[in-house]
């Protein structure tokens, strides 16, 4: 059973164990348009929440996708790298970014469930 | 009645419409195709006749080159020919209104011109020996004076090429007097407002700083609060445009300066949109340390084609010491370029390098300097004037047709955003394009990203009303069309270009950067 938080930065994180898979939500990716390069993070790197994990590049804007949590990146989804447009098609899916290992399960908990993002979302229009 | 027509030519108008007409050279009556300079390639041409070479002893050993190098073959008309028809697609500022904001595209007197083609400016050779250019010396030095005269600043580097190339020396500047101080190890981070140009976060992140953003109140300044909870002692500068993208003052920078000092910080400028205030504010009177100047703004030097850019830097008297070589100096022999470290300190100067190899952009000096005197110390204050006048003129007969995110008045821009599109289906792009269909070169768009779907216009002090007026008509025509469900206009605009809409996703996904050959010829050799 996974669980699904978001960051006002628009970061989707799932967490499976203590893994988490980090996304840009699907209103990221409408807001940005075609998405034409993706850059990851090596795996071993370790961040702290709020660092940069990667780098999103869309016809319209370059932006950084923030680490929503602390740990040890373990995983990138390389396909991005060769087929950008993955992000636009699936972007809360199979257009994940990276995986992390927590080292702080309470960072996860402190951020907005999905209620809290739509709510979010619709305030931002 | 003999000077009529009385050959049966027609002398009405003919029949509108016939846009969709093939014509098989795929020329468009004036508007004319034109392939890359190498699918001209007729091999053996050549525009100019060169004698073969007598038999030589090449003394490259063996690193000469022993394939063709791959230059196209053509005739001098063939050239002529490709290159003015490649100009004719081009939109310039001498073609028409070229509304792009924050670039300050300004008509380029023809005066300018003139004087960057006298012998003694426009064929001297940086190497020339400098009691020979004594007059092209004499002009660095009366430029370098009226630019610290303008700005109330005490010194300033002649030499960075281009806006971002000032702001690199000017960081650079700041990061000499930290070492200096010995605190460059512990002052890493760099304050800059979302509201800054896009250069400033890449500069100070080439230098390795660490960058953090400054948060935009509703009004579209830097927020005060948010700014003075983020100094502190890790802080190197505070990078900020005045006036800033969102074409406003930044009515605290006073304020700004004064706790930037307290903190032990230097304050970096970004002088782009010095074209607004030149004459009626003094940077070194709001306590800036240092800040470019981008001569092909603010002093009418060509953008790009007609001319490289250039942005000298002005520096406080904290920051003098430390600016790059070479730099004119005067003296009881005449002027001379001081260009190294050991005459410097003999000044008491600790420069931190030098920018580029030479002195700088010559022509433009000569360019910028001539656009000062041409229009003196009342011409530039009205300058800024009209500059302001234009863009307050332009946003206040646009406000109810398109939307303004904050209130005016503005300085010398103008910014909208996309309210005004909201359920349309037409978007700021599309808007754009159409704007391209009615013969102008678009605004900027999508800059600054403060706000949703940006228009930012800037029509300079160039313009006359007649120009702004028919612009502010085109503007309202497609406003109104777009809101009265009329997406024709904007659907696959433009129509009228020698391109239409280009797949620029396809393009940034797989971007063709090297032409190639479509049957390689070496094998036929």
């Amino acid at each position: 059973m996974s669980e699904i938080r978001f960051t006002d930065q628009h970061e989707w994180v799932r967490l499976d164990g203590d893994v988490a898979t980090i996304g840009i939500t699907d209103y990221a990716q409408e807001q940005l348009g075609d998405v034409v390069y993706v850059e990851l993070p090596d795996v071993g790197k370790s961040v702290a929440a709020g660092d940069e994990a990667a780098v999103v590049e869309s016809v319209k804007a370059a932006s950084e996708v923030y680490s929503p949590v602390s740990g040890e990146v373990v995983a990138v989804n390389a396909d991005l790298e060769g087929a950008p447009g993955g992000v636009n098609e699936d972007a809360m899916g199979k257009g994940w970014f990276v995986k992390v290992r927590l080292a702080d399960k309470s960072e996860f908990a402190k951020l907005m469930d999905e209620d809290a993002y739509k709510s979010f979302v619709e305030g931002l229009a | 009645m003999s000077g009529m027509n009385k050959q049966g030519r027609s002398t009405t108008p003919g029949e509108a419409g016939t846009a969709s007409i093939e014509t098989y050279t795929g020329n468009r009556g004036l508007r004319l195709e034109e392939p890359l300079l190498f699918e001209l390639d007729n091999p053996g041409a050549c525009g100019v006749d060169l004698d073969e070479p007598d038999a030589f002893a090449p003394r490259l050993g063996a690193l000469e080159r022993k394939t063709r190098i791959g230059l196209p073959g053509v005739s001098e008309p063939d050239v002529m020919r490709h290159y003015v028809r490649l100009s004719r697609k081009n939109y310039s500022i001498d073609a028409g209104l070229y509304p792009l904001g924050s670039c300050t595209m300004k008509h380029n007197p023809r005066l300018n011109e003139k004087m960057a083609r006298l012998p003694g400016f426009g064929d001297v050779h940086p190497l020339q020996p400098q009691k020979t250019v004594q007059g092209a010396l004499e002009l660095m030095d009366t430029l370098a004076h009226w630019l610290k005269e303008l700005t109330g600043m005490p010194a300033v580097a002649l030499s960075p090429k281009a806006g971002a190339h000032g702001e690199l020396c000017g960081m650079m500047a700041i990061r000499a007097a930290l070492v200096a101080r010995g605190e460059a190890d512990k002052r890493t981070r760099i304050l800059v407002p979302e509201s800054a140009h896009g250069t400033n976060p890449a500069t100070a992140a080439l230098l390795q700083y660490k960058v953090d953003a400054i948060p935009a109140t509703a009004e579209g300044r830097v927020d005060l609060a948010a700014f003075k909870a983020k100094l502190g002692p890790d802080v190197a500068a505070i990078m900020l445009t005045n006036p800033n993208t969102c074409g406003l003052f930044e009515r605290d920078i006073i304020e700004i300066a004064d706790a930037v000092h307290a903190a032990g910080a230097y304050f970096y400028c970004d002088g782009a949109n010095f074209n607004a205030i030149v004459g009626r504010v003094r940077p070194g009177d709001l306590g800036i340390d240092a800040m470019h100047i981008n001569l092909h703004k603010t002093f009418s030097t060509p953008h790009g084609g007609g001319g490289p850019g250039a942005g000298p830097v002005v520096l406080s008297a904290a920051l003098a010491p430390f600016a790059p070589l070479p730099y004119v100096v005067h003296g009881k022999d005449g002027f001379r370029l001081v260009e190294t470290d050991g005459e410097a300190k003999a000044d008491g100067a600790r420069p931190f390098g030098r920018m580029v190899a030479f002195h700088g952009q010559m022509g433009m000096f000569v360019r910028a300097l001539a656009y000062m005197m041409s229009h003196g110390s009342d011409g530039l204050r009205q300058v800024a004037e009209d500059a302001v006048l234009n863009a307050n003129y332009i946003l206040a007969s646009l406000k109810d047709d398109l939307s303004a995110p904050f209130e005016g008045p503005c300085m010398h821009e103008a910014l909208f955003d996309d309210r005004f599109l909201k359920g349309t289906g037409v978007e700021t792009l599309d808007f754009a394009k159409a704007m391209i269909d009615e013969g102008y070169h678009p605004m900027t768009m999508y800059f600054p990203l403060v706000v949703h779907g940006a228009l930012l216009i800037e029509p300079t002090e160039t313009e006359s009303k007649r120009t702004l007026d028919q612009f502010i008509g085109t503007l309202k025509h497609l406003a109104a069309a777009a809101k009265g469900n009329d997406k024709s206009l904007f659907t696959g605009a433009p129509h009228f270009a020698p391109r239409r809409r280009l797949d620029e996703t396809l393009a940034a996904r797989s971007p063709v950067l090297r032409w190639q050959k479509e049957t390689p010829r070496e094998a036929a050799e």
